[in-house]
């Protein structure tokens, strides 16, 4: 190991474990980096007018600038709720015990839902006369009419529904890769277990909840199917993705769409770059931390 | 807090003798936190169960309008759903992707993380960001020029295109879940397969690739798992008869009206068992814990 990362640049060349990257290099140079390029091309090169006329044309439309907004509205409130309920589950969870397997395991099992499957299981569910209409005007909780579907409530219920369980999944792992050996330390000193997670836990794990919001949030981001078969997607709930669709393949307009694709992918940076970027200012100290 | 809960490293006796006191009131406080989150999520869980179980009722339902119960049980749905949506043609497309896609991503992640978890060299961070990159961005962002370039070399709507389209989250995904792995198996493994005069690739195939073997089930059945719920790329460049299960089973749902929703629902089923099948054992395999690299510290056993 020490021999190899120490040898020359030019025997480099003909080291064979190096050669074994390059299918997957090509692949991604072939079929992300080169049409992400073509793309970006393609968007300044719109069916008519100047080379920035897509961009202008997006953001001086109401119905297109504004899906932005839409976008972050519903993305962002999800994000943020399958984070902050995913934390003290998976801190709780956290020892490895046949009920920490069994809970994993009933809270993973929504990811095999799909999109569609929760919504229609929610316009069923949550629908006028759906069971939870019926449990709540049988136990006399709320006899008004119930509006969680076709509105933007509802495409926020689909979006903890199906991002919990991966939110859930990223922060488990990194709870438990924490030194146990850390809080309890904290506890011989008199911590209490509120403060054990404050100091101890709470800090190692913040770059780890930095990387489960940024991944949580682009599964949220490009919110598709729901939005179209859960939200109103003529309104409320009219995002980014629908606008991008649209371009491409009612209007069949690549060019506008390769645009929208693009201001969609900044948005998307811009947010990591964002959250990134706030756990430097919040928290300063070793962040590599977790190995005891 | 108060002073005597304060995990100031220097703590007197003093202080420790204190103790009982504050600990007794924070044993009722996390008692009371820990019922709040075990009973938020029940309550999260039994919505969801609840919904699961609408969805099955109304799949085996004759007609279920407004009452707690239908007024009659049936399974003609699902053979409905199996002729009206051709499930067999898409089953069969479905797999035929799935399978690709995992076998080609194991083949040509799996040497890559090879070279990320052994080797040093100047553009390393530049790679791992590319692997990355597509992690970090919406499909739609990316599935959009590729679904632009595919109608133009017209691949759009063959079996390649698709099965392609799906390649490109799977294989950094298989990157990114493998490198660590390879990073946990003791080098020397491998020096002593050299001295004994076994070229890299005798090596890779007779010395690394049984030892990786747990953690290549790993990432194909989790490749599986996402590959069959990949809805955004399947969707932009599939065609009439190359779609997938989930694929199918929106337009299904988008084209509402048309179709009963008892034979929508029994699809929805049918894709849910599928999924949750390979779920299930993916999870008697790997330790949801493992999802993210933090192999290194926990030794299987």
């Amino acid at each position: 190991m020490m021999l190899m990362s120490s040898q020359t640049a030019g025997s480099r060349w003909r080291d064979p474990a190096m050669w074994m990257a390059a299918p997957a290099v090509i692949f991604m140079l072939a079929v992300f980096v080169y049409p992400f390029i073509h793309g970006l091309i393609l968007s300044f090169q719109p069916l008519e007018g100047g080379m920035l006329s897509n961009y202008i044309k997006f953001f001086s439309t109401d119905n297109l600038w504004m899906t932005i907004g839409v976008t972050l509205k519903l993305a962002l409130p999800a994000t943020l709720i399958n984070i902050l309920i995913a934390v003290p589950v998976a801190y709780r969870l956290r020892h490895k015990t046949p009920y920490q397997k069994i809970a994993t395991t009933i809270l993973v099992i929504p990811i095999t839902l799909g999109t569609v499957l929760i919504a229609e299981g929610m316009l069923t569910y949550f629908g006028p006369k759906g069971w939870f209409a019926q449990i709540l005007q049988t136990l006399h909780i709320y006899e008004g009419a119930i509006r969680l579907t076709h509105n933007y409530a509802g495409v926020v219920i689909s979006l903890v529904i199906s991002g919990f369980p991966f939110a859930f999944l990223l922060i488990l792992s990194y709870i438990t890769g924490i030194d146990p050996v850390l809080p309890r330390a904290a506890a011989t000193l008199g911590a209490t277990p509120f403060n054990q997670f404050r100091y101890v836990i709470f800090p190692l794990i913040l770059p780890g909840l930095a990387m489960a919001f940024c991944l949580s949030f682009v599964q949220a981001f490009s919110v598709f199917p729901s939005a179209v078969l859960l939200g109103s997607p003529a309104g409320a709930t009219r995002v980014i993705s629908i606008a991008a669709y649209e371009a491409a393949f009612e209007n069949y307009d690549y060019s506008m769409a390769s645009a929208v694709a693009m201001i969609m992918g900044a948005v998307q940076l811009g947010v990591v770059v964002i959250v990134l970027g706030a756990r430097n200012l919040f928290y300063r100290g070793p962040v590599t931390g977790g190995k005891g | 807090m108060n002073q005597a809960t304060t995990t100031s490293p220097m703590m007197t006796s003093q202080s420790i003798s204190r103790q009982p006191a504050p600990k007794r009131r924070t044993h009722w406080a996390s008692r009371a936190w820990s019922g709040l989150v075990v009973g938020l999520m029940t309550f999260f869980l039994i919505n969801v169960g609840l919904m699961i179980a609408s969805v099955a009722t109304n799949s085996v339902a004759k007609r279920w309008l407004g009452t707690w119960l239908p007024s009659g049980w049936t399974l003609e749905w699902y053979s409905a759903a199996w002729q009206e949506f051709q499930l067999g043609d898409v089953l069969l497309v479905t797999i035929q992707v799935v399978l690709s896609v995992v076998v080609l991503s194991i083949l040509i992640g799996v040497p890559a993380a090879y070279t990320l978890a052994r080797r040093n060299f100047r553009g390393k961070k530049l790679l791992t960001g590319l692997f990355l990159l597509p992690l970090m961005i919406p499909p739609i962002t990316y599935g959009i020029p590729l679904a632009t370039l595919m109608y133009e070399l017209h691949l759009a709507g063959t079996l390649p295109g698709v099965i392609i389209a799906n390649l490109l989250p799977a294989l950094p995904f298989v990157i990114l879940v493998m490198t660590p792995f390879i990073e946990q198996i003791d080098p020397n493994l491998e020096s002593a397969a050299r001295v004994f005069g076994a070229r890299t690739f005798t090596m890779f195939r007779h010395v690394l690739v049984p030892l990786l073997a747990p953690g290549i089930l790993a990432a194909s059945l989790l490749v599986l798992v996402r590959t069959i719920a990949m809805f955004e790329l399947t969707f932009l460049t599939a065609g009439a008869d190359t779609q997938t299960l989930v694929v199918a089973l929106y337009y299904s749902v988008f084209a509402a009206g048309v179709r009963a929703s008892q034979s929508i629902d029994a699809m929805a089923m049918v894709y849910m068992i599928v999924t949750l099948i390979w779920l299930l054992i993916a999870m008697r395999f790997v330790s949801p814990t493992q999802l993210v690299s933090r192999v290194k510290e926990h030794p299987q056993n």
